[in-house]
């Protein structure tokens, strides 16, 4: 996903902002070291966004069914969320700045517990308006929280 | 506030605490006024009109907080309305209320009051959910406690305390204190707590009779003597006055929370409650609903764990997350907790936290060993490094005690390691330092997450997840075999697994939950 190499560039601009500003103001003669993070930086930044974001495609998933929310996610550590629809309280959708750029948005089904949040990431603006609105009407249609 | 014709009417805290609040507002002050009478500018007339000035503003903030604090309960909210300047209104569902807690400190008792918490269910999980009335008599709070915790009530008998039906309940006694488990005491975490009371309250003694320690004669001399002594003589000699200070006040610290302590249960129409009183000055009575109780967990540090102990805590929402939350029983014999956990429980010990568990794979092992001595050795070659810098040379060879202390503990970490699924109850067990064993209900779990890391895919490892919203939020089942971690899930949580486990998924409308 775009979202996922735009994010995974703009960390890695964050972090070479201020060594390049240093070599800047260094223009004269820099020390050889900050040469050398600076490069490492921005080659492990770019070997980043290249490489991981199309596995992270690859890898997540997301699926509801009439019974429960179903989350795949994680690239080193692989995480698998479930959380059965009868104990939905509530349902999120947001956008971040870089969402809205890319129109996408991120749906957060809250359960009972403190723990148990699961998010699906980078949907879909219509799509992800379209899950919350489903997610809600069948979670009204369920009682109980079993709290 | 338009009064509703039906509804019953708002309810005042005792008159009794225009007398409590500012006699505790007075003890807090005291030593402020104390000081002022005594070290104050001016003439004596003078200096006592600032704790007269004191005093009367005490009154006064008493009589507003009586005036404009207000309750009531209907048949489906609790309401409270408090403040003056800044008025609070509250509002709690009554079928979110999940514990009802009655807390009576010195004062409050020696008027026959007490302070009622209402702790409900929230969806974030917040702790802010829920209210306090403090306070109201101790008649009152115990048929507020009965009233709130039986649900739902007819709205008729609202009006009247004493129009209880005495025969409707009887009361189970579960457990009562045995003063033999004071030898738990010490074994507990609370006595490095037990050392900063008994410092502050001699400290404390001290100071108010006006007398430095390093005055009195025989402690100057004892110091002298001791700063004059080998250096071992005097770390010993600290050593065992901590020790001792520990041992003392982790014992009083166990008889003022413990004493008197009782746990039992209330059966009523709609079910019962399970109710835990306890306390020496400040008498704590916690009541949980049955139907709202989600299991049961055994906690075993390390130094109890030895001493052959372990205590008791019920998991349930609503109760606060310190280390005396929902804590049904004092540190005991491992057997007695066990009994309670599954008398509270209503089911045999065996069903629920003594379960035969089962074991974890042997990769867990390897799992446990590497992330204890990786770290250990990581420390050793860093102390061996910096010993030869700075030259400490005893720092390396010393730091190697801690290969061994890590071998132990990742042994023992397995060891622990395990899970079951009985017929109503999830158990599982972990930990060392702190080992824990959870039995959690199998209805009580709202969803699931497994997590496996790079190094956990390779060796076939999976750590699962049990959401709930009682207690933790997430109890872990830690590096179980993943075709098992899957099993369990789904053996506990019977159908949600489902699209995972059968292929192709089939639509399974039966058995939800």
């Amino acid at each position: 996903m775009q979202w996922w190499r735009l994010r995974a560039a703009l960390t890695t601009l964050v972090i070479l902002a201020p060594q390049g500003i240093a070599l800047l103001v260094l223009a004269g003669q820099p020390p050889g070291w900050l040469v050398a993070t600076t490069l490492i930086t921005l080659l492990a930044g770019l070997a980043y966004a290249v490489a991981v974001p199309p596995l992270l495609y690859r890898i997540h998933r997301w699926e509801v069914t009439p019974e429960a929310v179903y989350t795949l996610s994680g690239w080193l550590v692989r995480e698998w969320r479930i959380a059965p629809i009868s104990r939905v309280q509530t349902v999120d959708t947001e956008h971040g700045p870089l969402q809205q750029l890319l129109k996408l948005a991120s749906v957060t089904v809250t359960t009972a517990s403190a723990r148990g949040p699961v998010t699906i990431r980078g949907l879909d603006e219509g799509a992800a308006a379209e899950l919350a609105r489903q997610l809600t009407e069948t979670t009204q249609a369920t009682p109980g929280d079993a709290t | 506030m338009t009064p509703e014709p039906d509804a019953p009417a708002w309810r005042r805290l005792d008159k009794r605490m225009l007398a409590v609040t500012p006699l505790s507002g007075a003890v807090r002050l005291l030593p402020v006024a104390v000081v002022i009478l005594l070290t104050g500018q001016g003439d004596a007339v003078a200096r006592l009109w600032v704790p007269l000035g004191i005093a009367l503003a005490l009154v006064l903030a008493g009589v507003v907080r009586w005036r404009t604090t207000k309750y009531r309960i209907t048949a489906d909210r609790v309401e409270l309305h408090t403040g003056w300047l800044r008025r609070q209104r509250r509002s709690v569902p009554r079928d979110r209320i999940r514990t009802v807690d009655l807390t009576a400190k010195l004062v409050h008792r020696v008027f026959g009051l007490s302070v009622v918490h209402v702790s409900a269910a929230a969806g974030s999980g917040s702790d802010s959910s829920g209210l306090d009335l403090d306070a109201v008599s101790k008649a009152e709070a115990d048929w507020l406690r009965r009233e709130l915790l039986d649900r739902p009530a007819p709205p008729a008998a609202e009006q009247a305390p004493a129009a209880e039906p005495p025969a409707a309940r009887h009361t189970v006694e579960l457990a009562r204190l045995d003063w033999s488990w004071l030898r738990f005491a010490p074994l507990t975490f609370s006595s490095i707590a037990g050392i900063g009371a008994v410092f502050a309250a001699v400290y404390n003694l001290f100071d108010d009779l006006g007398v430095d320690p390093r005055d009195v004669p025989a402690v100057d001399d004892a110091a002298d003597r001791l700063a004059a002594a080998p250096l071992w003589v005097g770390v010993g000699v600290l050593g065992a006055l901590l020790l001792a200070a520990a041992v003392i006040g982790s014992l009083l610290l166990f008889a003022e929370r413990w004493y008197d302590y009782r746990l039992t249960r209330e059966t009523t129409t709609e079910g019962g409650a399970l109710r835990v009183r306890r306390g020496l000055l400040t008498r704590r009575s916690l009541s949980v609903a049955e139907q709202r109780l989600r299991g049961a967990e055994v906690v075993e540090p390390l130094l109890l764990r030895a001493g052959r102990g372990a205590q008791t805590r019920a998991l349930a929402t609503g109760l606060s997350r310190d280390a005396q939350g929902g804590a049904l029983q004092p540190p005991a014999p491992r057997a007695e907790a066990h009994r309670v956990a599954g008398a509270a429980l209503r089911d045999h010990p065996a069903r629920a936290t003594l379960a035969p568990l089962r074991r974890h794979p042997r990769a867990a092992l390897r799992r446990r060993l590497v992330r204890a001595l990786g770290p250990a050795a990581l420390l050793v070659a860093v102390a061996f490094a910096a010993g030869g810098h700075a030259a400490i040379p005893w720092l390396g060879p010393a730091s190697l005690v801690l290969l061994p202390i890590a071998l132990l503990l990742a042994l023992d970490r397995y060891r622990n390691l395990g899970h079951e699924v009985t017929a109503r109850y999830l158990v599982t067990r972990q930990g060392s330092v702190q080992r824990r064993t959870v039995a959690l209900q199998r209805a009580g779990v709202i969803g699931w997450t497994f997590r496996q890391s790079v190094f956990q895919r390779r060796a076939g490892l999976v750590d699962v997840e049990a959401v709930t919203a009682a207690g933790a939020g997430g109890y872990p089942v830690v590096d179980v075999a993943a075709a098992d971690g899957v099993a369990l899930a789904d053996a506990a949580t019977p159908g949600l697994l489902t699209r995972f486990t059968v292929q192709p998924p089939t639509p399974h409308a039966a058995g939800r939950r």
